[in-house]
């Protein structure tokens, strides 16, 4: 392998645009050998642009590139992987249709001839047992039937694989984005592993502590440049948040949740009973209450927000659902947006209704509705009619909640919505979640971050499709949530 | 579960069928019975499975249908006369398609709309070559159709090894995961350094070599040709991939599934309905009906529970 510390990768001036936005505005960016580097930032920061440049799937407008010191002018995704560049994509990049063998056999054009699917298997399973162990994937299974969390599991383990080139860089744009903390865990360590072994790493991330406690050095990107690039030790959490520009409020959440008060005289809205449960306990939230969903991911939370949304549509005895109910989707590639609509009809969608006139749909009161929301939470566009698709990820999230709270729903279900999204709008979002709750909507929201449990009157607990706890206020320690998720787990 | 019971499901509709055939009229349940209800079966079967390398790639093609009568006209006229001729000729139908596949994968055209427009060229080709109904079949291809083998009639064992022979080029094969990967995730493939033209090139020359063959045994069952004589296929094959547990996007297909879809509509098409006194008037009505409820019966069993 190259030696520790000598360039590998080099990129200078590097610039793309997307129409009018400019995704990368001149980015000098570099990775040596055997180097973990973080690279954070807000949503559209140009990070994942970044990237994909990088892994030769978007070509740049402007700018070199020099890889291990040579330049590569032709540079394309076929030869970012015969130098050993591999990516884990934010949005997966596995055919669903192909079972989990055959997908490592995508990425290995070296495993081919009689008893490849033996062999691409065996490879991939090995890596899972290695970065997660007890990951419950089989090599046969198909990757649509897996979990998002597992689908993610195979995906990263994938870019490790080695056959004919050796990995010398692997790409992770929000890697643990799907992942429960104890899965994230382990792929930090690995990622650790790997660089120890003289693998580059580059690890996009919105959530600081694990890039402040798995890199080496951190690039921040702000407004399509590399801003600051310094050693991870030099950092503190404020000093990241600060170069990102964003405000760094630590305070701020346990605070406000306690503001709230307890609402224990308000009207109780929801009731109803997790898939699994046994015992008799069921999730109860009142008017005004935002009420937490937690534990590990793919626990029966997600179900449990199904069928409240069922229940409110068709008539259910066993579950109590008193008003409108409106879901923020936390997959939106697959769940969340109508990717050929404007983002005024993306926001405008749940509200037709308000939205008429006479038989017909308004598009001025759509415009309307939409620009008064583009202004509430600060979507980022210069044109509220333009495709969705051509806001970022965080940006095409705060969409899916205008698009909730710009209805009549009185209960708001949140399916893990801050995938991917970035600290600043998280940030803004809390607050406005917070605004809303006090005006008397009642909120559900599963999340995989503990930190957004601050935000919560109360959270349920859930371990393997039944609530097994449940924390109010003080409670809400990441300590506690832990304990009750894994409490008699071996 | 859910996975094996959709794989199940076409060999279930085809034992329904079979089942139904067998209590109406238990005589045709025998060598001879098989032989003529299934007398048209591989014609059908290799339409479908020419569609279904289409519908792998998440396209479809409307041609088909019109694309087998052009073979039919070709095999009876030039391969008999002059089998050179004939034999360039079918080789040149299977360059076309693949240039159809580049053509549509290049300037990113709706399949459909391609497909349709080359259905009234193959047609206007067929009614240039044979104007009226005539022509002969080679002598070797009406033998080779006509082959009688001991115990098993012979369309069964010839829809088994088509079956085989698809199933191990798309299923078990290292390209072939990469054919169908296309159809579910493109970017995927391409990021991985594949070419997606090229793909789509080899599921489209794969689809007319298919269809080549769908025609010539057509042609060596009916012994004379005619212009018209493939145009219910197009529908046929797209029924039997969907009947074989296949899906319109996302590169589900499944070739084994495809061939009992093509046997299964070849029974319900015409003997099954005969033998319950169906009137020839209604038959088609009757077989779209057969259709709508397997289908809905697949779609059923496909969406129960949520995803684990």
């Amino acid at each position: 392998m190259a030696d520790a510390g000598a360039s590998l990768v080099e990129f200078t001036g590097v610039e793309k645009s997307y129409g009018a936005v400019r995704a990368l505005d001149g980015v000098d960016f570099s990775l040596l050998s055997g180097e973990c580097v973080g690279v954070v930032g807000h949503n559209g920061a140009g990070k994942s642009t970044l990237m994909h440049v990088l892994s030769g799937g978007v070509a740049p407008d402007q700018g070199k590139l020099a890889i291990a010191g040579e330049e590569q002018p032709n540079w394309t995704s076929a030869r970012a992987r015969a130098l050993g560049l591999r990516c884990v994509f934010q949005e997966l990049s596995l055919c669903p249709n192909l079972t989990v063998a055959e997908n490592a056999r995508v990425v290995h054009p070296a495993i081919r001839g009689f008893g490849w699917r033996r062999r691409a298997g065996r490879l991939l399973l090995d890596k899972l047992d290695e970065i997660f162990p007890g990951h419950g994937v089989k090599s046969t299974d198909l990757v649509q039937d897996l979990t998002i969390g597992r689908r993610q599991m195979v995906e990263i383990a994938r870019a490790f694989t080695v056959s004919d080139v050796p990995a010398r860089l692997v790409i992770l744009d929000e890697p643990t984005s799907s992942l429960d903390q104890h899965t994230a865990g382990q792929l930090l360590a690995h990622i650790r592993r790997s660089v120890d072994a003289g693998i580059a790493c580059a690890l996009i991330s919105h959530i600081l502590d694990e890039v402040l406690s798995t890199c080496d050095r951190i690039a921040v990107m702000r407004d399509g440049k590399v801003v600051v690039s310094d050693g991870a030790r030099n950092f503190t959490r404020a000093r990241l948040v600060g170069a990102m520009g964003g405000i760094e409020d630590e305070e701020k959440g346990p605070a406000a949740a306690t503001a709230l008060g307890s609402r224990a005289e308000a009207p109780i809205v929801v009731k109803v009973s997790a898939e699994r449960q046994i015992d008799n306990r069921q999730v109860v939230a009142r008017e005004g209450e935002i009420v937490g969903l937690a534990g590990l991911a793919g626990h029966g939370q997600t179900d449990l927000l199904l069928a409240t949304f069922f229940a409110a549509s068709r008539l259910r005895t066993s579950a109590l659902v008193d008003g409108p109910v409106a879901l923020v989707a936390g997959d939106r590639q697959s769940d969340g947006v109508f990717p050929q609509w404007s983002i005024a009809q993306n926001i405008g969608v749940r509200s037709l209704r308000q939205l008429r006139q006479g038989p017909l749909l308004s598009p001025v009161r759509e415009d309307a509705l939409a620009n008064d929301w583009r202004r509430r939470i600060n979507i980022r566009t210069p044109d509220i009619r333009n495709p969705i698709l051509s806001l970022s990820g965080g940006n095409q999230q705060k969409a899916l909640f205008a698009r909730a709270l710009a209805s009549d729903a009185r209960i708001v279900l949140m399916d893990d919505p801050m995938r991917g999204v970035d600290y600043a709008t998280k940030l803004e979002v809390y607050d406005l979640i917070r605004a809303e709750a006090r005006a008397g909507r009642t909120f559900l929201w599963y999340t995989t971050e503990t930190e957004e449990l601050k935000n919560c009157d109360r959270a349920y607990i859930f371990r393997n499709g039944a609530v097994v706890a449940e924390l109010a206020g003080d409670e809400l320690s990441e300590e506690r949530v832990i304990h009750s998720s894994f409490a008699g787990v071996a | 579960m859910r996975r094996r019971l959709r794989a199940t499901l076409p060999a279930l509709s085809l034992a329904l069928v079979l089942a139904a055939i067998a209590w109406l009229n238990p005589r045709a349940i025998s060598y001879f019975g098989f032989t003529l209800m299934l007398n048209l079966a591989i014609p059908i079967v290799l339409a479908t499975l020419a569609q279904m390398f289409v519908i792998a790639g998440n396209d479809l093609d409307l041609s088909i249908g019109a694309f087998v009568g052009f073979v039919c006209c070709v095999s009876a006229t030039w391969l008999k006369d002059e089998a050179w001729l004939g034999a360039l000729a079918l080789i040149g139908c299977v360059a076309v398609y693949a240039a159809l596949g580049a053509l549509i994968y290049l300037r990113n055209l709706p399949s459909i709309v391609v497909t349709l427009g080359m259905s009234f060229v193959w047609q206007g080709l067929a009614i240039l070559l044979l104007p009226k109904p005539g022509g002969a079949a080679p002598g070797w291809l009406r033998a080779v159709m006509g082959v009688k083998p001991p115990l098993i009639p012979f369309p069964i064992v010839a829809a088994a090894l088509i079956a085989a022979i698809a199933y191990v080029g798309l299923m078990r094969t290292s390209y072939g995961a990469i054919l169908r990967g296309c159809g579910g995730n493109a970017v995927a493939i391409e990021r991985a350094g594949w070419s997606l033209l090229r793909a789509k090139m080899v599921l489209f020359a794969l689809a007319g070599a298919f269809g080549v063959l769908s025609g010539m045994a057509l042609v060596g069952i009916t012994t004379s040709a005619d212009a018209n004589i493939g145009n219910g296929y197009t529908l046929l094959s797209i029924a039997g991939v969907i009947l074989g547990g296949g899906e319109f996007v996302g590169g589900a297909v499944s070739p084994v599934g495809a061939v009992i879809g093509a046997l299964t509509m070849a029974m319900a098409a015409s003997p099954l309905l005969t033998f319950m006194h169906i009137p020839p008037d209604w038959q088609v009505a009757a077989n779209g009906a057969i259709l709508i409820i397997v289908l809905a019966a697949r779609v059923l069993i496909g969406r129960k529970g949520p995803e684990r």
